[in-house]
């Protein structure tokens, strides 16, 4: 009888949510890879969750786990959330990938959004921005800002979206200065503040007069403030670390994209999705510019930058040549996507070897 | 290269060094007692979450780094009655005071994630600090590496020609020999381990105040482990230590120079070079098993009491 009656519950609620057309108040998680503290890939996350809660007021409900290891970790805190009555749940690491597909078949009435993955479902989709248009952008103001004509650039790890924004921030530097050199220094880490801090140091040495970076940490920032030289940071604003060092940041914005989603949730209109946007949609963007930049150069990087918005521009737009100097992209056409994704050459102009 | 070149990497090396060279050191110090404490990494968070803490909060050094010791010092005292009093197996009760840190520091520390501080300045030593190539590599460091070198000196000394260094030696190789001739044998156990407390949270709060001054989750990034396995490769002699430190110091900045000469070497195989070639080493040094018998304490990491 007792379970008679369950199942004749479990049934009845299904038929509610089946039902249900418009909602009135939303239920959104968040999973974290790390602590939000005040800069970095998280803290972007966790300002756009900050915004939800601030423009939906009492329609919304917020609730995120940080620190949380991809992997079987994962799986047990996103299977938490989504059994805990979430509508929406954003999943913001690479590695949450298969776990967020696994728990999303689980739970076929939750939504699910996994940020840089390319995994989709029907209730999972999957987003990330185009922070290689920021970094031309931070490519052609680091040409204007350098003396040396002498870059270095700290990396984590050799996958194609690494190299991708190596190559933009490189495209965008010899737009202004043809024979600048970009140093990349890997550092096989994300997060390794030492070893990001040594790196920068080893290519101040070498005659380096602007650093930027591909790593989470504001260690890099740090070594450029100290070196009395400039930086470009990454992910988020990272002027607090180096007031005098940082010129502007390409960062990440996710408010207006987050917004739409939960509207369209509340709305009963979300639909699995593959989101790649850059700054015609404002999902990327520049951290303000440091009073150093003159402002002819700032007009300069504005007017690039709201051609590339409208699509009058691509950053990876021919001719260009590969390390070896051969043509990779002849004049007047552009790399497609499927390239972009799984860039794996160097452009000319960048030092070191690419494996 | 020109020399400039060479005195920076030398700096560096001794910069990059100095945190596993404090942690190696306590461990050795506190190994040599016969304890086996694997908790070098949870203490060196706790250090350094501490001595960040206070520092933010207090804006001097000098009790920024005190307290981190005396918080290590605390942390190994859990480790000690653990190991000691209640003899559980020192490899579980290391490793739980290793989890016990990363998780306790996380927690502390969440609010001060992205806080900034004052760096711990250099000291140039007038007079030496112009020596050409050394001068900026040896005599232009800050406190915290002085102090490691006449810590290096002080244990050497100590362990040569001290009475209390033989008994801390004699413990370790037999506690009730020792007992038997009168040592405290759990007193000198427990300063030791103490020691070894107090230098991986002063490696710790090195790493937060002075190599990246900042706070954040798991910053130490396996330094304990790799002093861990330092001091069983050093053959638990203070020299090899100190070398084996500044070797692999000197190998993880070689990984990054190379790459900003634009070396074309494979970076995941210059990324090994620090635990290749510190292995090689130090595993060239010690192949003489007789000697390595008569380094290694005996009774390391068994458990003991009165009576035994």
């Amino acid at each position: 009888m007792k379970k008679l009656i369950t199942t004749l519950g479990v049934a009845l609620s299904l038929c509610i949510s089946a039902s249900a057309t418009a909602k009135d108040n939303v239920k959104v998680g968040f999973v974290y890879v790390s602590p939000i503290g005040e800069a970095g890939w998280t803290y972007t996350h966790d300002v756009s969750r900050q915004y939800l809660e601030d423009k939906f007021g009492d329609k919304i409900e917020t609730t995120f786990v940080e620190s949380v290891p991809e992997g079987a970790d994962a799986e047990r805190v996103i299977t938490q959330l989504a059994k805990s009555r979430h509508d929406l749940i954003f999943t913001t690491s690479f590695g949450y990938m298969n776990p967020t597909l696994k728990v999303a078949k689980r739970f076929p009435n939750v939504k699910f959004e996994h940020a840089t993955g390319y995994k989709r479902a029907k209730n999972v989709s999957t987003y990330f921005d185009r922070i290689y248009e920021g970094r031309y952008l931070t490519g052609v103001i680091a040409g204007h800002m350098s003396k040396t004509d002498s870059i270095g650039y700290i990396a984590a790890f050799p996958i194609p979206e690494v190299i991708r924004g190596i190559n933009a921030f490189t495209l965008g530097l010899r737009s202004v200065k043809p024979n600048a050199k970009v140093k990349v220094v890997w550092v096989n880490s994300w997060f390794d503040p030492g070893k990001e801090r040594e790196a920068a140091d080893s290519l101040i040495d070498q005659g380096v007069d602007i650093i930027t970076q591909h790593t989470d940490s504001p260690a890099p920032l740090q070594a450029a403030e100290a070196a009395g030289i400039y930086a470009i940071g990454y992910h988020s604003d990272m002027s607090g670390y180096g007031k005098k060092a940082h010129l502007t940041a390409a960062v990440h914005h996710w408010d207006e994209f987050y917004a739409d989603r939960v509207q369209q949730v509340l709305d009963d209109k979300w639909q699995s999705q593959d989101i790649w946007k850059g700054i015609g949609s404002g999902m990327t963007r520049l951290a303000p510019l440091s009073k150093d930049i003159p402002s002819d150069v700032v007009s300069e990087v504005n007017a690039i930058s709201e051609k590339i918005g409208k699509g009058e521009f691509h950053p990876f737009t021919g001719p260009i040549k590969n390390q070896q100097g051969e043509l990779v992209i002849e004049a007047g056409k552009t790399i497609d996507d499927k390239t972009l994704l799984g860039m794996d050459f160097y452009v000319e102009g960048v030092e070191g070897q690419l494996k | 290269m020109d020399l400039d070149v060479i005195t920076n990497i030398l700096y560096a090396t001794i910069r990059t060094g100095t945190p596993l060279l404090l942690v190696a050191l306590g461990e050795m110090v506190c190994e040599k007692s016969g304890t086996l404490n694997l908790g070098q990494e949870g203490m060196m968070l706790l250090g350094a979450v501490a001595g960040f803490i206070t520092m933010y909060q207090c804006d001097n050094l000098f009790i920024g780094f005190t307290v981190a010791a005396l918080v290590g010092v605390m942390a190994s005292l859990i480790f000690a009655f653990v190991a000691l009093n209640l003899n559980a197996s020192q490899v579980a009760a290391g490793l739980a005071l290793t989890i016990f840190g990363t998780g306790l520091s996380a927690f502390l520390g969440a609010d001060y994630e992205g806080k900034t501080i004052n760096a711990l300045p250099t000291l140039a030593i007038a007079g030496f600090e112009h020596i050409p190539v050394l001068g900026k590599a040896l005599f232009s460091q800050d406190a915290i590496v002085y102090l490691s070198w006449s810590l290096v000196l002080g244990a050497y000394l100590f362990f040569k020609y001290h009475r209390a260094g033989l008994a801390v030696r004699a413990i370790g190789e037999n506690p009730s020999v020792g007992n038997n001739l009168g040592l405290p044998v759990m007193r000198t156990r427990y300063l030791a381990v103490m020691f070894g407390g107090a230098l991986a949270g002063i490696a710790g709060a090195y790493l937060s105040l002075a190599y990246t001054p900042l706070w954040t989750q798991n910053m130490t990034a396996g330094r304990g482990w790799i002093a861990l396995a330092l001091v069983v490769f050093a053959s638990w002699r203070i020299e090899r230590v100190m070398l084996g430190a500044y070797l692999f110091g000197f190998a993880s900045i070689m990984h990054l120079v190379a790459q900003a000469f634009g070396l074309a070497v494979d970076s995941n195989l210059l990324a090994m070079l620090p635990y290749g070639a510190t292995l090689i080493v130090l595993i060239m040094l010690s192949k003489n098993k007789q000697k390595l018998k008569m380094y290694e304490p005996m009774w390391l990491g068994k458990p003991w009491h009165k009576g035994h």
